[in-house]
């Protein structure tokens, strides 16, 4: 008879993880299933990188609740599993009247939400706080509590966490179905079922389709792009916050932040579109951030753009996340979650333990949940190639391997060999920030391709998607 | 940390680096040490696998990796201190740099130090160039670190963009790895390809393996999820697009010097080539800072590299025995289409007779051309050219530069009429 597990988790990004994390306290047996070769491969990876307060949710909405009850929990957890942060604080602009006169609803807005420390600013401290800000500014309203974080690493340490605890992870597994029997849920991959008791569904993009599997049609979702363009590390210096627009019904709309590795994003635009793996970057969409970037920002367009990107955002008809439990099925939904999941996903997760709980779930902690620390990939941090003791013990951490982003051969190994092993060039790159650089691979994306596939047994063929190119024409 | 001593440091072991070691040792320098972060010194020669080098600098003809041995062996045989696996991270103080290395970390302090870190491509992203992420997007350094260096397998098809020297390097390395080339594509409305490419073209792209040059035409998209499936291009003439099917794409040349030590040092850095301002002597704007080699303005033949490193190295040497460093210098300012000139600064200590030709870029083919040098409202210099052409130095005379008044304006180079 195969296995049963207690719970399957479906979708393995930063809410899936976080959920699977949450449970291997408890004595359960836990799967997570990920139709992608990785976690974290979703939305997930392709965002603004902000670890949210909620000062502009909506007060009263379950977004707004979990974002400020996953802001306390991440206060411990972020600097516990080590994952790459900077606490740089947000000014919001107002670059109109018309945006002048919205500051004191925003704040009010924050106070409701519990940010109390939000305060409104004048243009002269906005322009000590940002002096490189183009002319005409209105005033700011400066959010303390907003900080960068490394979107990589939270979902790879939610999943080793994980799997530290007793947590099965299947990869490689498109559900394609679900069906439910007697006291147990059946979990169709393309090779193999799941059985499960209860069912967590956080699928992101695709969460509306596995809540048709289980019969309901409460939400669709519209996947939403967001382009983003990320700016060379010596753009850094000309930002000291995350700058923010005031926010449309919309859209939170183009900022200018530093990421964690020490660059500068612009963006996201706001797009939405019919496909939900449609991840390219558009022409009218860089073109629309320059100029917003110019009009904000204007010597950040003097420096080199280092890579381009884009998000899809799971929209839904509606303002708020869809979480639901459906007792009778012992099935909880955790859709919607569309543009502030990386920051709420702990809260999402005790929420979601709560619910299971509620629909009959026993959750017994165990008598140890132990912890992890990831390496560092922040700039806040030490990095391997700076850290003397790291190399006299393993010189391999003074062997560079990325030069642009300071990479050594002794942590690409740790990545290939690590509990969560890296299997693919993206997979390094998001462990690493391996070939993330201003070269994009000019100087090292030969050689890491040869480490991967010495490492792992993996022919450079299939690493180099060699294999899926179509037929050609001669 | 430890801090070592040493007379020079150089930073970048390629053909710039190696050859100002060679010659300040010939000189009589005692201490002189070259670091660089690859494994092995001579930069990117070593990873060039075709012929084409050697000419000027030992009268033979030798592929790139031939070529670095030879640069490598004379500097061993010189005892400059070759340390390699040795990345330079920053400064230390206003002369001395901090290294990592899987020896550790530390700081080599010197009395002058020469930056010669060479150059990258403009990879697709920073061109912003749409469309997703496959793989199989290169330049031609990273192709040829793929073919040459790791034996790895690249694609079947590709297209390169770009038609100037660089690319014509793709394209040996691509037919050479069994890969055949839809097409070669170029913005501009002719290649450039001139002298001494001109006849490799013929054979290369007309006789052995006919080929296409797309002129006046641009990168519009790439397509293709996991792996390139094509690019769409857009004729800059009628406006139409259309795709390409290849499984590889090879971003040629557009180079951006790899600036990263000079700027942490805050050297003074140069809009047109986006590499540290130095005068005619090789110094930049931090006193005892030399600079040489591609890093000061894009790609040129490693012979050119080589040969700004030697001269560098008898200016370092003057500076070692006391010559002043200059307290009083201007940039030389290029308008548009002139995108840089060389040297872009002029100090009051130079020895402008010294210096027999200024050399600039432009940004377009412009025939009948006549090129002035402007201070205020005087014309210091004026030149006539039959052609002008893109991705090609074009040089003017120097003696002008005599003529420079230090208490007015910048000197503008500029395009008349
Ligand atoms: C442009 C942009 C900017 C954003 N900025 C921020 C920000 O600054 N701060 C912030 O907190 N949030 C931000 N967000 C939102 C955040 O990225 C998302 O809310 C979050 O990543 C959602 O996580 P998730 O786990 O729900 O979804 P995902 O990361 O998409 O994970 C869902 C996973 O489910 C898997 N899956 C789907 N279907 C199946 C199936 N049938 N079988 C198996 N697996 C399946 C997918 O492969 C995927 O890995 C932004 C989003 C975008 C697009
Ligand atoms: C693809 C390609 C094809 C070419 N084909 C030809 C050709 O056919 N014929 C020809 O004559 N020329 C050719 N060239 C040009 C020739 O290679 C260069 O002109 C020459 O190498 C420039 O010499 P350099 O010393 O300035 O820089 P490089 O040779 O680039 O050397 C710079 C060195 O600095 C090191 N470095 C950089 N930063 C650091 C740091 N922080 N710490 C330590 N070390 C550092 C690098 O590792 C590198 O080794 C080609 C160039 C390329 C890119």
């Amino acid at each position: 008879m195969q296995k049963t597990y207690d719970v399957a988790i479906i979708g393995a990004g930063a809410v899936g993880t976080a959920i699977a994390r949450e449970l291997s306290r408890y004595k359960l047996n836990t799967i997570l299933l990920e139709a992608k070769p990785d976690v974290g491969m979703g939305t997930t990876k392709a965002n603004t990188a902000i670890w949210h307060t909620g000062f502009d949710a909506q007060p009263g909405t379950l977004e707004a609740q979990l974002l400020r009850r996953s802001y306390a929990l991440m206060q411990d957890y972020v600097p516990e599993a080590g994952i790459p942060t900077e606490p740089l604080g947000g000014l919001l602009v107002a670059w109109n009247e018309e945006q002048r006169q919205a500051l004191p609803a925003l704040r009010d807005r924050a106070h409701a939400n519990g940010v109390t420390d939000v305060r409104i600013i004048s243009p002269e401290e906005v322009y000590r706080l940002e002096p490189n800000l183009n002319q005409g500014a209105r005033g700011g309203l400066f959010v303390p509590g907003e900080s960068l974080i490394c979107p990589f690493t939270l979902p790879l340490a939610f999943a080793t966490q994980a799997l530290l605890n007793g947590v099965t992870l299947k990869l490689n597994f498109p559900v394609q179905n679900v069906r439910q029997g007697e006291g147990v849920t059946l979990v169709e991959g393309p090779e193999e079922t799941v059985r499960a008791r209860y069912l967590v569904n956080a699928a992101g993009l695709y969460s509306d389709e596995i809540d048709h599997m289980l019969g309901h049609y409460d939400f669709t979702v519209t996947p939403r792009r967001g382009e983003l363009i990320v700016y060379d590390k010596f753009a850094r210096s000309l930002v000291n916050h995350i700058i923010l627009p005031v926010p449309t019904a919309k859209t939170k709309g183009v900022l200018i932040s530093p990421t964690v590795y020490g660059n500068v994003l612009l963006g996201p635009t706001a797009e939405d579109l019919e496909d939900k793996t449609n991840t390219a970057t558009s022409e009218a969409g860089l073109a629309m951030l320059l100029e917003k970037g110019r009009a904000i920002l204007p010597r950040l367009l003097d420096e080199e753009v280092t890579a381009t990107y884009a998000g899809l955002r799971a929209a839904t008809e509606h303002k708020d996340y869809q979480i639901r439990l459906h007792g009778d099925q012992r099935y909880v939904c955790v859709g919607g979650i569309r543009s502030t999941g990386v920051s709420a996903a702990m809260g999402i997760a005790e929420y979601v333990g709560e619910l299971l709980a509620e629909a009959g779930l026993t959750l017994l902690p165990k008598p140890e949940f132990k912890t992890i620390r990831m390496p560092n990939i922040g700039e806040a941090g030490p990095r391997p190639y700076q850290q003397p003791e790291r190399i006299a013990q393993n010189p391999d951490y003074g062997r560079m391997v990325c030069h642009c982003e300071k990479v050594s051969l002794g942590e690409i190994l740790d990545a290939i060999h690590s509990p969560l092993p890296a299997r693919t060039l993206d997979g390094l790159r998001r462990r690493t920030r391996a070939m993330q650089g201003r070269c994009q691979g000019f100087n090292c994306q030969a050689h890491i391709t040869a480490i991967l596939a010495r490492e792992t047994g993996q022919s450079p063929r299939f690493l180099l998607s060699l294999d899926v190119a179509k037929e050609l024409p001669s | 940390m430890s801090i070592a001593q040493t007379d020079v440091l150089i930073v970048g072991a390629g053909p710039a680096g190696l050859a100002s070691a060679i010659q300040l040792k010939r000189q009589g320098v005692a201490r002189v040490t070259v670091v660089d972060r690859e494994p092995e010194a001579g930069g990117m020669p070593r990873l060039c696998h075709h012929t084409g080098f050697g000419v000027w600098d030992f009268h033979r003809l030798y592929t790139g990796p031939q070529y670095a041995r030879r640069y490598v062996a004379l500097a061993r045989e010189l005892d400059v201190e070759l340390l390699t696996e040795t990345t330079i991270i920053g400064w230390h103080s206003e002369r001395a740099l901090t290294f990592t290395s899987p020896r550790g970390l530390g700081a080599i302090e010197a009395r002058a130090i020469l930056l010669a870190t060479g150059v990258r491509e403009r990879p697709r992203a920073a061109r912003l160039v749409p469309g997703y992420r496959p793989r199989g997007v290169f330049t031609t350094g990273s192709l040829q670190r793929f073919v040459d260096e790791e034996h790895l397998p690249v694609g079947r098809r590709a297209v390169i963009v770009g038609a100037e020297g660089v690319s014509l390097s793709a394209f040996m390395t691509l037919t050479g790895a069994g890969v055949a080339v839809a097409a070669m594509i170029t913005e501009f409305p002719r290649d450039q390809l001139y002298f001494p490419y001109a006849p490799a073209k013929w054979w290369l792209m007309h006789v052995r393996h006919p080929t296409p040059i797309r002129t006046s035409t641009r990168v519009t998209r790439i397509l293709g999820r996991k792996r390139v499936e094509g690019v769409e291009v857009e004729s800059l003439s009628t406006g139409q697009r259309q795709v390409i099917p290849c499984d590889t794409v090879v971003f040629t040349g557009d180079w951006i010097p790899e600036y990263e030590v000079a700027r942490k040092g805050e050297l003074t850095m140069d809009a047109g080539t986006k590499g540290p301002r130095v005068d005619g002597q090789f110094r930049t704007s931090a006193p005892g800072v030399f600079a040489a080699g591609n890093l000061l303005r894009g790609a040129e033949t490693a012979a050119t590299s080589a040969m700004e490193g030697r001269f560098a190295a008898g200016h370092i040497a003057d500076f070692l025995a006391g010559r002043a460093w200059p307290r009083r210098r201007l940039p030389i300012l290029p308008q548009s289409p002139i995108i840089w000139v060389f040297p872009n600064t002029i100090s009051d200590s130079d020895d402008p007779t010294r210096l027999k030709r200024v050399t600039f870029r432009v940004a377009k083919f412009i025939d009948d051309a006549v090129v002035q040098v402007r201070q205020g409202h005087k014309v210091l210099h004026e030149q006539r050219f039959r052609h002008l052409l893109p991705n090609e130095t074009m040089g003017m005379k120097g003696n002008w530069l005599a003529r420079v008044d230090f208490n007015g304006d910048p000197p503008q180079v500029i395009l008349a009429g």
